[in-house]
């Protein structure tokens, strides 16, 4: 089991308000992602149901049970570190063993979970290694073995992905999100990256200064963003947001239209602009665009053959059935 | 770029070392040999460098007088004692300023150290007295409680600045994974620590070993250490070059020799931390 709930809580460190009392329930088996730029307070938000911060308000409690006060050891949680945090003097065995030696469970218990765990994790070979020795993905997966075998009621992951280059970054994405569908166990996971929310998680948690912007699977998010933040930090790359007439066009302060949601033309279409920097990936071209009387700078994304160049002629048509639209506020105009 | 070293400057600045290097060890050598000569050449003019007659006597007469090895006996528990005490007291506060440090942490640090500012001297009468008040006068136990003292603050610096060192995370991970303060600290911090807190055992070892005015102001014949040992040679039978110098060399041989084979240990931990 592992059902979290978080009723009011609140975190202040003296005159400083970093989490304004905020609700947010986690259900059993859930992969939820809290996600927001740098300072937003999603670690913090972790750290408060880890236990390693206490509290200013509020109650915390996993599986019904009022946690706001009990010491991280005793609520039964793992936590994956940006850092790993690997027991530098201690090899990959003891590493992993050391929880279950905390928990005081039998030698035999805790050498047939390290098989276990290091199978799963392509450990085996290392085990008397230590942390030292091992490459960066290695020493994440020491990390997730070490959390997994005291079978928590939840994970806590914070930033797990971070340190490791790109290829290896897409590969650990997949063998976390294939855990949490073979152990069907909690995870919370901290990060800055929109991708990694969006590929993993059941549910996101948009923050941003402490404050909770937006609960949502991430295709509701993707879909219906709930203001100007959301819709500008869900997906990639970001939507684009026009002010001025053509937003008043569509009777509001604020649109917004994704790139992928624009149809290139160099002959006609309903925004002409000039192509300015544009990146192929191959599969696909993203042109930055000077849209005649838009004061941003539109992406578009085409396909991989559209051959436009730097200072040409386009033509952009959005599809008006996915046009976001925003009131003064920044808040989403149904 | 590297900087350009002509022979010349090369030559000055390996002289400049050897210069300096010789002139700290020429005491150390002139007390050695002065140990092996007679009383009449210790104080011949000009002094004999090496060409003498080089004699055990004194040795044998430092031996035969004092028994030699009670004062190494009373320096080896003084300083381990008190070095010990001061370990068992210092890893708590110095985690506790490390890892959980208050708005004062680093006034009581500063704090800590001006104790040291105050010259032993100004505190011989309130000590003396409660030495008197408790009959801890002349006593090694009175010693080992009054040297940790002494040198607290300063194992107390070096273990919170080799605890700053060691990433926060690491220990964050430990309550995770279920350890409370004592297992914390006892498998996962202290083990991590081990190059800092040998240094420190070593150094205030040393520290201890070598202390001078509280080992004589408190101790009379019981608890003497070398230190005693030494003095002992200094003054009322007259001047004794030779023999002062043998119980010297007695008496820093330990030390010598302790120091000679950690000085690995002992460099890394006082450079700890200066380049990751």
């Amino acid at each position: 089991m592992g059902r979290i709930q978080l009723k009011q809580v609140k975190k202040a460190f003296g005159d400083v308000v970093v989490i304004p009392p905020l609700d947010l329930e986690i259900e059993d088996g859930e992969f939820v992602v809290f996600v927001g730029p740098s300072g937003c307070g999603k670690s913090t938000l972790l750290r408060l149901i880890a236990g390693l911060e206490d509290t200013t308000a509020g109650t915390i409690e996993i599986d019904g049970q009022d946690a706001t006060g009990l010491p991280p050891a005793k609520r039964r949680l793992a936590m994956v570190f940006q850092s790993y945090a690997l027991y530098p003097h201690m090899t990959v065995r003891k590493n992993i063993a050391f929880p279950m030696r905390m928990a005081k469970m039998s030698l035999q218990e805790q050498n047939s979970r390290i098989e276990a765990a290091a199978k799963a994790l392509n450990l085996t070979d290392y085990l008397d290694r230590r942390p030292g020795q091992l490459s960066g993905g290695q020493r994440q997966r020491v990390a997730i073995g070490r959390a997994i075998v005291r079978e928590p009621a939840a994970f806590l992951f914070d930033e797990p992905l971070s340190n490791l280059d790109a290829a290896l970054r897409v590969g650990m994405r997949m063998e976390i999100s294939e855990l949490h569908k073979k152990l069907d166990t909690t995870m919370i996971y901290v990060t800055h990256d929109q991708v990694e929310a969006m590929t993993m998680a059941d549910k996101i948690v948009v923050l941003q200064a402490g404050v909770i912007e937006q609960v949502g699977s991430p295709l509701e998010l993707y879909r219906t963003p709930r203001n100007k933040f959301v819709a500008g930090f869900i997906g990639s790359p970001k939507m684009n947001l026009i002010e001025g007439p053509e937003a008043a066009k569509h009777n509001a302060a604020t649109i917004g239209i994704r790139p992928e949601h624009l149809t290139v033309s160099p002959e006609s279409g309903d925004w002409k602009g000039i192509v300015g920097v544009s990146e192929h990936l191959g599969s696909d071209t993203f042109f930055h665009v000077a849209v005649d009387g838009f004061a941003e700078t539109v992406t578009v994304r085409a396909g991989g053959d559209v051959d436009l160049h730097y200072g040409d002629a386009i033509y952009l048509t959005p599809d008006h059935e996915l046009i976001h639209r925003f009131d003064e506020k920044g808040l989403r105009i149904p | 770029m590297a900087r350009a070293i002509t022979p010349r400057r090369k030559i000055l600045t390996s002289g400049l070392a050897w210069a300096i290097g010789i002139l700290l060890f020429f005491p150390i050598y002139w007390t050695i040999l002065t140990s092996f000569k007679t009383e009449a050449q210790a104080i011949n003019d000009p002094p004999l460098f090496f060409f003498f007659d080089w004699t055990l006597e004194n040795y044998a007469v430092v031996q035969d007088r004092s028994d030699y090895m009670r004062f190494l006996w009373n320096s080896v528990i003084i300083a381990g004692g008190s070095t010990l005490l001061g370990i068992l007291v210092a890893v708590p506060a110095a985690w506790s300023m490390a890892f959980v440090p208050s708005k004062r942490t680093k006034d009581i640090l500063l704090w800590m150290l001006s104790t040291k500012m105050l010259p032993a001297v100004g505190v011989l009468y309130p000590i003396s007295l409660i030495f008197v008040e408790f009959n801890l006068l002349d006593t090694r136990i009175g010693l080992v409680v009054v040297l940790m003292l002494i040198n607290l603050p300063i194992i107390v610096w070096m273990l919170y600045t080799y605890f700053k060192e060691i990433p926060g995370e690491i220990l964050e991970a430990a309550r995770m994974d279920g350890a409370g303060l004592r297992e914390e600290i006892l498998y996962v911090l202290t083990p991590m620590a081990i190059p800092g807190i040998a240094s420190t055992i070593l150094l205030n070892f040393i520290l201890a070993w070598n202390e001078a005015f509280w080992t004589l102001n408190l101790t009379a014949a019981g608890a003497a250490p070398l230190t005693a040992f030494i003095a002992s040679y200094s003054s009322p039978e007259g001047l004794f070059f030779a023999k002062l110098s043998a119980a010297s060399t007695m008496a820093i041989a330990p030390i010598l020799i302790l120091g000679w084979f950690s000085q690995k240990q002992l460099v890394r931990g006082l450079t700890f931390g200066a380049v990751k």
